[in-house]
This record gives C-alpha cells, structure tokens and sequence, in this order.
C-alpha cells in the first residue's frame, strides 16, 4: 500500500488484486441472503480504496482501514437498495432480508414449497396467501364455491405444514 | 467488467503518487477558517462587548476554557473517527468528562454559596432564552467548513464523525460567543453553553450522515 502510494503501480496491482479475493468471501459472507451483487462490491471497494489511497496513514494497521471501507461500501449499497431505511452496522444484512421477505430465500422456499402441490391446490393458495385475494374471489377465480374453497385451503395448509415439520425432524 | 480488468484498468489511468491525507493537519486548518468565519458573523450580527474589560476578568477565561476544552475534546475524536478503522482513544472522552465535570462542580459551588433569591439570576441570567440557539447559529459555518474539508478524506463513521465535527464546532462557536457574551455565572455556562454545543453535536451527529457520503 505505501509503495502504491509512493506512485509504484505495480505494487498497487498486485495489492487490488490480493485484496480482491479477502474482499470478496468478506461481502460473500456477509451477503448470502441479500439480493445485492458480491462482485459489484468487490469492485466499488476496490475502487475506494485505490481512490482513497491517500487516506491510508502507515502508522495505523492496514486490515481495519481495509474493511472499515469494504463495510462502508456494504452499507451504503444496503441503503440504496433499502430507499429510506437507514442501516446499523452489523445488522445490516439480517435487516434487510427481513424487510424484503419476497426477495431471496423466502421466495425460493415459498416457490418450491408450492411446486409440490396438485395444480388447483397450489392456484388457490397462491391466490389467498400470497396475492391476498379474498376467499369469496379466490372462490370466483377458481370456479368453486366459497366453502369448498376454504375446505381447501385449510387442509392444503395442514399438509404444507405437516410436510414442512417432517421435514424438520 | 471483470474485476481484474477494472484493476488493470485503475492502475494504469492513475497511479500517481499521493500525499498521505493528514487529517489532523486539515481538520485544525478548516476548523480555524470556520471559527475566523464565525468571528466575523458575530462582529457582523452583535459586535463584541468591550473586550480588554473581558479579557482581565476571571469568568471570560471560564467560559473560554469550558468552551475550548469540549472543542478540544471534539477534535481529538474527529481526528481518530474520520480515519477508516483506527481506534478512538480515549484521551477525547477524559478531556470531555473533566470540562464538565469542572463546569458542574464550580456552577454547583457557586449555587449552594448564594442565597435563594438569587438562584435565578445565577442560572438564567438575563439571556438564557437565546444563548444556545446564537451558539448553534456560529457553529454552522465551523461546522459547513469541517464537513467540506472532510471531502478528501475517506469517513466511515458518518455519524459518529458528524457529531464530532458538530461538538468541535459547537465548542469553537460557543467560545466565539463569548466575544459577545457577558453572562459571568458558572451556572449559567454550565446550562445554557452545554445546551449549545450538545445541540450542536446532536444535529451534527445526524447531518453526517447525510452531508459526509461519499
């Protein structure tokens, strides 16, 4: 890093290209349940820390300084993605995967949970727990009536949630 | 863009040599254009009281110290704070603590010594209902010229480094005030000077993270 600062840009090269691949399991750790992309981070925390080179004093450790921007860029990209939501530290992640159920693994499970239902049980699950139609709807959408519709539903749940329990065990 | 073609990429379009970013140089040097800012405002806006009168007299050099002391403890936090990862220290948390506790206990002295129908005027004095907003008033441009210098640096810690900007700029204005300023009680610094230089730590803490992205 100081020989990167001293202008040696091969020294500089060589450093980006190490820290690359610490960067990448340090955002990859943290971001498995995130819809943000761990290359683009890898690359915008490279990009700040080649351009803030300057602000690296010698007298003070190299890896705090590394992954104090690495955890700056992670934040800041949390709080684009987030809108409004302003983003604590380590939670960050964990945050924002709860505040964006349909996103990522939830969606995943959800999906292929469905998937293991016949057609018309999975149609109207999907209608009433998901979309958040009403029942009486869902009964028109589906062409059966209002109380066949919630026999359905109810025992379709059951199933889900028994099927999901063994699974547990 | 693959990621080795953006490092080739950057190290070829610019690998000067830089100057290693002195923080404590830069922040000192904004911090005093701030503060010289702030002078001038007040010379501008209330002029100053007669100030070798002041100068000789024992409450001016308290409230400057007061004020200096919580300035000073600002600048050592922001110095550590704007550096991406280094520790804090603790030097800035002493520094704080003794100017408070100091300005606590002679404001208490100075109030259990004078008799009830005084309390008043020890503690309010005649300007209490403006004191913290003029201070908050000063530290703007200490505080606008801190965070502008902060732009070639690298923060991390936008609250906590906007909030040290703010109580070193809330303690510089306060201390600018005191130009003005003829309040002499202990008590009257110790409630209405510390209303507004936390004020001004408080909404520079929650202006940094805003104002410091970069």
């Amino acid at each position: 890093m100081v020989a990167g600062q001293a202008g040696d840009a091969a020294a500089q090269s060589r450093l980006l290209t190490e820290l690359a691949g610490h960067l990448r399991a340090y955002f990859a750790r943290r971001l498995s349940r995130s819809a943000l992309d761990v290359e683009d981070l890898v690359q915008e925390a490279l990009l700040a820390i080649h351009l803030k080179r300057a602000t690296y004093d010698p007298r003070f450790d190299f890896t705090p300084w590394v992954f104090a921007i690495a955890r700056y860029k992670l934040i800041d990209q949390l709080r684009r993605l987030g809108g409004r939501v302003s983003v604590p530290l380590e939670d960050a992640g964990e945050l924002m995967a709860e505040a964006n159920p349909e996103e990522g693994v939830v969606r995943r499970d959800l999906e292929s949970l469905l998937a293991r239902l016949p057609a018309r049980q999975r149609s109207l699950l999907r209608d009433v727990k998901v979309e958040g139609y009403s029942m009486a709807e869902a009964a028109e959408r589906a062409g059966m009536s209002v109380t066949a519709v919630k026999v359905t539903v109810h025992r379709t749940m059951k199933r889900l949630m028994k099927e999901v329990s063994d699974e547990d065990l | 863009m693959k990621t080795s073609d953006l490092i080739v990429a950057l190290t070829a379009a610019d690998a000067r040599p830089v100057r290693q970013a002195a923080p404590t140089a830069s922040v000192a040097a904004t911090a005093g254009i701030g503060a010289a800012a702030a002078v001038a405002v007040l010379a501008l806006w209330l002029g100053f009281q007669p100030l070798t009168h002041a100068f000789g007299a024992r409450w001016f050099w308290m409230k400057a110290g007061f004020s200096l002391s919580l300035a000073l403890s600002g600048f050592l936090l922001l110095v550590r704070a704007v550096r991406p990862g280094a520790r804090l220290g603790l030097v800035w948390m002493v520094i704080g603590v003794l100017a408070l506790g100091a300005i606590g206990l002679m404001a208490a002295h100075t109030s259990m010594r004078a008799p009830p129908d005084r309390q008043t005027a020890l503690w309010l004095g005649s300007t209490w209902r403006v004191c913290p907003w003029r201070i908050l008033a000063l530290a703007i441009p200490i505080y606008a010229a801190i965070v502008l210098g902060m732009r070639s640096l690298a923060p991390t810690r936008l609250g906590l480094v906007g909030a040290a900007a703010g109580l070193l700029a809330g303690g510089l204005a306060a201390a600018v005030y005191g130009l003005y300023c003829q309040e002499n009680t202990a008590p009257f610094t110790a409630a209405w000077y510390s209303a507004g230089i936390a004020a001004s730590a408080l909404i520079g803490g929650a202006l940094g993270t805003r104002l410091l992205r970069w």
